[in-house]
């Protein structure tokens, strides 16, 4: 039957920020899907709060509302632009629960809008426990032995009825959040407490828990005709216990008999049915006991979910595309399968390779946090790895962490030789990060895959593959350079080796080893991805490395430049990167040149098939993309829009005679070079904080003393402020660098100046080698000191004079002359006393690129690419810089939720995993917006707790008298409650925790405090700052830290009891 | 061991044995299943064959005694990329090396199993030769040309039972005439041309007594047993080659209710008069949809024939065309206009493969209602 002609209007929701287990699979996801929708002529209507995201690009959807994802905007949007249908499973458990909440307000029914895919009925039976247990039974399926609770003496009577250890679940959140293992009655309030809080319903679910079973998920697709299929399986190499996001996953299944697997794909089959979902995709997970088989289901997911963007990499199937055009009516048999493009949709993939995906953590961020792995996801990326073996696909995988290991062992970072037995033994026992190091050291001393199991539950069949590799490295490192005869060399190629592997375990370098394998003959060849096991010809070109005979790869003969993407998600390299890689291939395709994509990033939209012209599904090292190259032959590569990964690759690329495209790796070297950076700016008359460059710890105290403290100091070469500090003293210095030099042991540290108060300026720029325009001016709400990207910031700059504007374009425009730019430029600039200092030039794309093009309406990534291929910003259009009417203001999104002791105090390093903006004519609305879209509140009246240092206070004076006029009451501490007291203020004077109770911690416990506003950072946080902060964190209250910040929020409530927050589409402001 | 695989195109595979040695030679093909080998090397319609599976990690899971699709292994090799040594289920009971050197079949393991199915996707099945003994290219090409094809060739008598047997509990048991056969409502009369066991057990499951008799065995001798119904088993080979069969299929026609699978369908097929031809390189997996045109319904099937019957041959006056393959269009199903009898092309018994089609033999009892 052919698609829906009675609606025509489809409103998507999207995701919103990037957070732990909500990242850039959902943008993958939904621009698949307004794709798909639009290409059936659909007119499709779009609200995400994230502008770095492919799906709110202007040309995407027909209407972009970048607007806070709330059920309120989501109303304001459907009133206005009167959709006849809302697609809500896109848009992950953020879409999901905005659509459900919409359709409880009645908006849905008032005007009319039908709800596609899954009503609200079925979300609410697939999603909440009871009802989703009731159906179950009902289907003669099993779920482990569980109660609700919606009250701690509810927890507390459910203990006799489960026993510990018990799982705790809470219902209706983000990714599990809330969840965890109880092995007692404290740890279960505690997590209960914390669960019942976050739970949009207040329910939890208490759960026998499956430690040590197997862990699998089934993708399926349902139609309305009521066909299934089944798009993938995916087993767990961790066992039940660790979040699916946390575990390292493994497609298809490997230790299923055939048997096994079709009953696990009928249970499947029964549960979409008799939850109801209508058409679309839907993810089950279930828990097998390996002693028996015994199956039970774990939960359902009826949307789109990561582990769906999974399945698409790794099958080829576009489950999100499908589901879209499910959506509207189409059954699975007459949408044609685009790889094979003679078969349909109605089929299930099988493949011909194997695929692992491992997580990427970044507990380094956040060093006070346990590492332990719970059902509380905790990772922010993950890396997929496609084999023709599971020792191959695993090797590759990692190598594609970016943790700097060179695969799984034979490798200096693999280093735990010193750990005593018991340690080793205990610390595997707990999943946490490290395991796969603690697993390899197992290995290595001879434990067996069976004493491993005993320990830490993983199957034995995957414990047995990592022997053999561990068996193939002792071979390696015994037979040495010269036993590497072809087979031997073959066969460590086999099992993934790197070549920096087997440079390290036969003592020679990683070119050595290249130089013997073309002496050999041995080299990679590429095989599709199909979805078919090669039964029918593919025309879609997917391509992954393995090494065997047959090479599919079909180099073309026409023009093709390589984009190098980002891999993993981590803190400081997210999606910011992809979107400027996707916009490369975009550009390229604009001017008729081959795009060929190369990343090892599953989320992402630069590794959906249709964005470029040749996918490369491989890791991002060195030899593995010279691999490419060599087969490619490719005229240039770019390296200047995945962030630091690809950048770190194009030294050694340009020196085995790789052209890179753009800003010469020279002019880079001399922007990230300090002493020649130093000279540069010296030549050009710009400043820069007082700073040195220090290669011991006595140089160190030296340089810090003669520039006086406070200083930041850093490695050099490293991303998103890793091991950035600002120390305040020689004893805080002293510390830091006996820390800081196993972060990057062959580069020194720097040391500069900290501009106390100053206001940092980030700019955006792009050159031709002839003009500059400038992209964007962005000012920060946080003072200089604070990261980059986790600071908010405003374009156009609000409090910046036309004078000091006018000089940081001059510097801009000099500065991208002086280094030749071709491409993109980002530089941070601090203001401080009308004086201009330079604190960094990047010669490449940054994070701001997406929010810069957001902002002004200007594709400034397509433009670069095709800058860097020769062509001139005056024929391309773009000779000076846009300035827009409106405000738009960026805001970090942070993880702090997800780790529990952690302290939400802002620094030099990066710690915010998302971004959202807030756009509006007015600068207020705009802040307004971006905090609400952040998930902050803006508070309407209420208590405002003030507690600021001295020199802050006649800074605040003029703020609090603001919010008493708007209604507010002030709380204070001693000195400033005094203050303001002298001032004729009226205050209430509330004690510190240490000053006795009721203090400030009680009255934000009963919830009589709406927003914190405490600038008592500096030297060490004291105690009493960081309880505040955690119980603001815990009761989502606004927390302010900085006079700007103070002075941008009251802005914003000043701006919201004026006026409604509008909604515009973004198409609206760019007419 | 070093192994070789030599092609009748001429192109040579090399390979290294996990089990079985000597020189074997067959049909080479490939099944694209992710799981279920065990149940692909007991199938007796992989007599004449050597198949290579497209999954790569083959051995997982082991074997086990429940996955037996008949008493041993038909192909006569097993072509992997990577053998897994060691085991891990629950209910793995040995091996896969193990099993397959009980037989004395060789395994061969390294094989760019991606690019021989390549080939044989590009040029259809060929006739090939394994060798550990022989491991000169040139002389095991020239073998592989001199093979004797599928096509014409009777191999139902090489796999179909030689006397009648009974079916109880779930697994066979001697007995002629429903003597042993289990509980049941229906009695129905296997014709045994290389019977898969799920067959017997999903016939025992809807409420059938199974007798199963060789494929030999005359019409009025099954008629005589007084059946409900008569199935049709699946089978190796060109279904135009086996012998007789299709005569006593004739025979049968309008006299009692009929369900066939496979080379069981298309020897119906070519009772009603119909051709069969071969297929370019066959469908063999567990992911072929299929789409049931009286319900406009698709399920995903098992599939393993290199024969098919040719629908333009059919009279669809006589026949109607109740399935076809969504993939390639070819004929999944058809029903006789008249008389009680149907039949697939497909597996709806799996093993290995899903349970979608499993329905057909509730409608077999149905039928016999």
């Amino acid at each position: 039957m052919p698609k829906r002609t009675d609606i025509h209007k489809i409103l998507i929701i999207g995701s919103g920020p990037i957070i732990i287990s909500q990242a850039c699979e959902f943008d993958y996801s939904g621009t698949q899907a307004v794709k798909a929708l639009k290409e059936e002529g659909y007119e499709v209507i779009l609200i995400n709060s994230n502008p770095a995201t492919i799906m709110t690009d202007p040309e995407i959807a027909d209407r972009t509302y970048i607007e806070p994802i709330t059920p309120e905007m989501v109303a304001k949007i459907i009133e206005k632009e009167r959709p006849d249908a809302l697609l809500p499973t896109l848009g992950g458990q953020t879409g999901l629960n905005t659509a459900i909440k919409v359709a409880e307000m009645g908006v849905l029914e008032k005007y009319n809008v039908e709800m596609l895919a899954a009503d609200v009925d079925v979300i609410h039976k697939a999603e909440s426990r009871e009802p989703f247990r009731a159906a179950m039974h009902k289907i003669g399926l099993k779920v482990p032995g569980s109660v609700i609770a919606h009250t701690i003496e509810e927890v507390r009577e459910a203990i006799d009825v489960i026993g510990f250890p018990i799982i705790v679940r809470p219902s209706f959140t983000l990714g599990g959040t809330g969840g965890g293992v109880a092995y007692n009655t404290q740890e279960l309030e505690e997590l209960c407490t914390a669960g019942l809080d976050l739970s949009l319903n207040t329910e939890i679910m208490l759960e026998k828990s499956l430690l040590g079973w197997k862990e699998y998920e089934l993708e399926l697709m349902r139609d309305k005709n009521d066909n299934v299929v089944v798009i993938c399986s995916i087993e767990n190499m961790d066992a039940m216990g660790v979040h699916t996001g946390d575990s390292i996953t493994v497609a298809p299944a490997q230790t299923l008999s055939d048997r096994e697997y079709q009953d696990m794909r009928d249970a499947s089959i029964a549960i979409i049915r008799e939850i109801g979902v209508e058409t679309g995709g839907s993810n089950v997970q279930f828990a097998v006991n390996p002693e028996n088989g015994e199956l039970m289901v774990i939960e359902m997911n009826p949307r789109v979910s990561r582990s769906s963007a999974l399945a698409s990499k790794a099958t080829g199937f576009p489950i999100a595309k499908i589901a879209a055009k499910l959506a509207v009516g189409y059954t699975l048999d007459e949408i044609p399968n685009d790889i094979t493009r003679e078969t349909y949709a109605a089929f299930e993939p099988t493949i011909d390779y194997c695929v692992v995906k491992i997580p990427r953590w970044t507990f380094e961020k956040f060093p006070e946090a346990e590492d332990i792995l719970t059902t509380a996801m905790k990772s922010v990326g993950e890396t997929m790895a496609i084999g023709r073996t599971f020792k191959e696909a695993f090797q590759k995988g990692m190598r594609s962490l970016e943790i700097g290991i060179t695969g799984f062992g034979a490798d200096p970072k693999f280093n735990l030789e010193d750990l005593e037995q018991t340690d080793l033994e205990n610390s595997m026992r707990t999943p946490n990060s490290q395991r796969l190091f603690q697993l390899y050291e197992g290995l290595r001393r001879g434990m067996t895959a069976d004493d491993i199991f005993q320990i830490t539950a993983i199957d034995p069949w995957y414990l047995n593959n990592l022997q053999q590799i561990v068996t193939l490295e002792a071979k390696i490192r015994e037979r040495g350079f010269s036993g590497l005869d072809r087979d031997f060399l073959y066969q460590a190629k086999q099992y993934g080796f790197s070549d920096r592997q087997l440079a390290h375990l036969t003592g020679t370098s990683a070119q050595d080893i290249r130089e013997l394998r073309d002496k050999t003959g041995i080299r990679a060849v590429y095989k599709l991805v199909d979805t078919c096991a090669a039964e029918f010809e593919a025309y879609t070109p997917y391509y992954y490395s393995t090494y065997e005979t047959e090479d599919e790869s079909r180099p073309s003969a026409s023009r093709k430049v390589m984009i190098l993407g980002g891999g993993p998600n981590r803190i400081g390299q997210g999606i910011e990167f992809d979107y400027c890689c996707v916009h490369a291939a975009f550009a390229l395709e604009e001017i008729g040149i081959e795009s060929i994509m190369v990343n090892s990033n599953p989320e992402t939209v630069s590794t959906d098939y249709d964005t470029s012209d040749r996918l490369y599904f491989e890791p991002l090292t060195h030899e593995d993309v010279l691999n490419i190259i060599e087969s490619e032959k490719p005229e240039g590569v770019i390296v200047q829009f995945g962030g630091q990964t690809p950048l770190n690759l194009a030294v050694p690329l340009a020196e085995a005679g790789v052209p890179i495209l753009g800003t010469s790796p020279d002019s880079i070297d001399r922007a990230e070079d300090r002493e020649r950076f130093q000279q540069f700016l010296h030549k050009l008359n710009l400043k820069q904080p007082e700073n040195g460059t220090a290669r011991t710890p006595e140089e160190a105290l030296q340089i810090a003393n003669e520039i006086s403290y406070p200083v930041v100091v850093r490695p050099s070469y490293v991303l998103g402020g890793r091991a950035m500090r600002i120390v305040y003293n020689d004893n805080d210095l002293n510390d830091y660098m006996t820390s800081a030099i196993n972060v990057s042991p062959e580069k020194p540290i720097l040391i500069d100046k900290f501009l106390k108060d100053a206001v940092e300026v980030d700019v955006d720029a792009i050159c031709d080698g002839e003009i500059t325009v400038i992209g964007g001016i962005m000012e920060h709400i946080e003072e200089a000191g604070i990261h980059s990207g986790d600071s908010a910031c405003v374009l156009p700059p609000h409090t910046l004079s036309s004078e000091m504007l006018e000089i940081i374009k001059e510097a801009t425009r000099a500065m991208a002359i002086e280094l030749k730019v071709l491409g993109l430029m980002n530089i941070q600039y601090a203001v401080k006393d009308k004086e201009l200092y330079v604190l960094e030039v990047n010669p490449r794309a940054s994070r701001t690129i997406p929010f810069v093009c957001k902002a002004t309406g200007v594709s400034l990534a397509k433009l670069a690419t095709k800058v860097m291929l020769g062509m001139k910003l005056a024929d391309l259009g773009l000779t000076t810089e846009v300035e827009v009417a409106h405000h738009a203001v960026k805001e970090a999104v942070f993880p702090f939720d997800r780790f529990a002791n952690v302290d939400t105090l802002l620094g030099p390093e990066m710690k915010s995993t998302g971004e959202v903006m807030g756009l509006s004519d007015s600068v207020g609305i705009a802040f307004a917006k971006a905090q609400i879209a952040a998930g902050q509140k803006i508070p309407e009246k209420g208590n405002v707790f003030i507690s600021v240092q001295d020199r802050h206070k006649p800074a605040i004076l003029p703020i609090a008298r603001e919010l008493i006029e708007m209604g507010f009451k002030i709380l204070a501490t001693g000195g400033t409650a005094a203050y303001l007291a002298e001032q004729n203020l009226s205050c209430t004077k509330i004690n510190k925790i240490s000053e006795g109770r009721p203090h400030i911690h009680d009255k934000i416990h009963d919830k009589d405090i709406q927003w914190i506003i405490n600038t008592s950072m500096g030297t060490r946080t004291t105690e009493d700052s960081y309880i505040i902060r955690r119980a603001a964190l815990d009761f989502h209250l606004p927390y302010t830290t900085t006079i700007a910040g103070v002075q941008a929020m009251t802005m914003a409530i000043a701006a919201t009891q004026q006026a409604d927050l509008e909604v515009k589409a973004v198409q609206e402001y760019f007419i | 061991m070093k192994a070789l695989i030599a092609l009748e195109d001429g192109t040579v595979f090399e390979g290294r044995t996990f089990a079985g040695s000597g020189e074997v030679n067959g049909e080479i093909v490939f099944n694209t299943g992710m799981s279920g080998y065990q149940e692909v090397l007991t199938d007796p319609s992989y007599k004449g064959q050597i198949v290579t599976m497209t999954y790569p990690l083959i051995g997982n899971y082991g074997v086990n005694l429940e996955d037996m699709e008949s008493h041993r292994i038909h192909p006569g090799a097993i072509i992997v990329k990577e053998y897994n040594a060691i085991p891990s289920n629950f209910r793995s009971t040995a091996t896969l090396a193990d099993f397959l050197n009980e037989y004395n079949i060789p395994g061969i393991e390294g094989v760019d199993t991606r690019a021989l199915t390549r080939l044989l996707r590009v040029k259809g099945s060929m006739q090939g030769v394994i060798s550990t003994t022989d491991l000169d290219p040139d002389s095991l090409v020239t073998k592989a040309k001199a093979i004797e094809g599928l096509v014409g060739r009777d191999l139902v008598q090489e796999v179909a039972c030689e006397k009648p047997y009974g079916w109880a509990d779930n697994e066979p048991v001697e007995g002629d005439n429903f003597s042993t056969a289990g509980p049941g409502k229906y009695k129905v009369v296997v014709l045994d041309l290389g019977l898969k066991f799920n067959q017997a057990r999903r016939l025992a499951a809807n409420g059938c007594r199974v007798q199963i008799v060789p494929a030999t065995t005359p019409a009025k001798q099954i008629l005589a047993m007084n059946p409900d119904g008569i199935f049709l088993s699946n089978g190796p080979g060109d279904p135009a080659g086996v012998e007789g069969v299709v005569d006593t299929i004739r025979e049968l026609l309008g006299k009692k209710p009929i369900f066939g699978i496979c080379l069981g369908h298309q020897i119906l097929g070519l009772a009603y008069g119909a051709k069969t031809y071969k297929l370019k390189f066959g469908h063999r997996g567990a992911n072929q949809p299929v789409k049931d045109l009286q319900t406009g319904r698709v399920e995903i099937t098992s599939q393993n024939h290199g024969f098919c019957v040719d629908p333009k041959s059919l009279d669809t006056k006589k026949v109607e065309i109740t399935h076809v393959n969504l993939s390639d269009g070819s004929l999944e199903g058809m029903r006789h206009r008249e008389y009680p009898a149907f039949s697939v092309q497909h597996h709806p018994e799996d093993a290995p493969g899903p349970h979608d089609a499993s329905y057909l033999f509730g409608r077999f009892a149905e039928m016999m209602k």
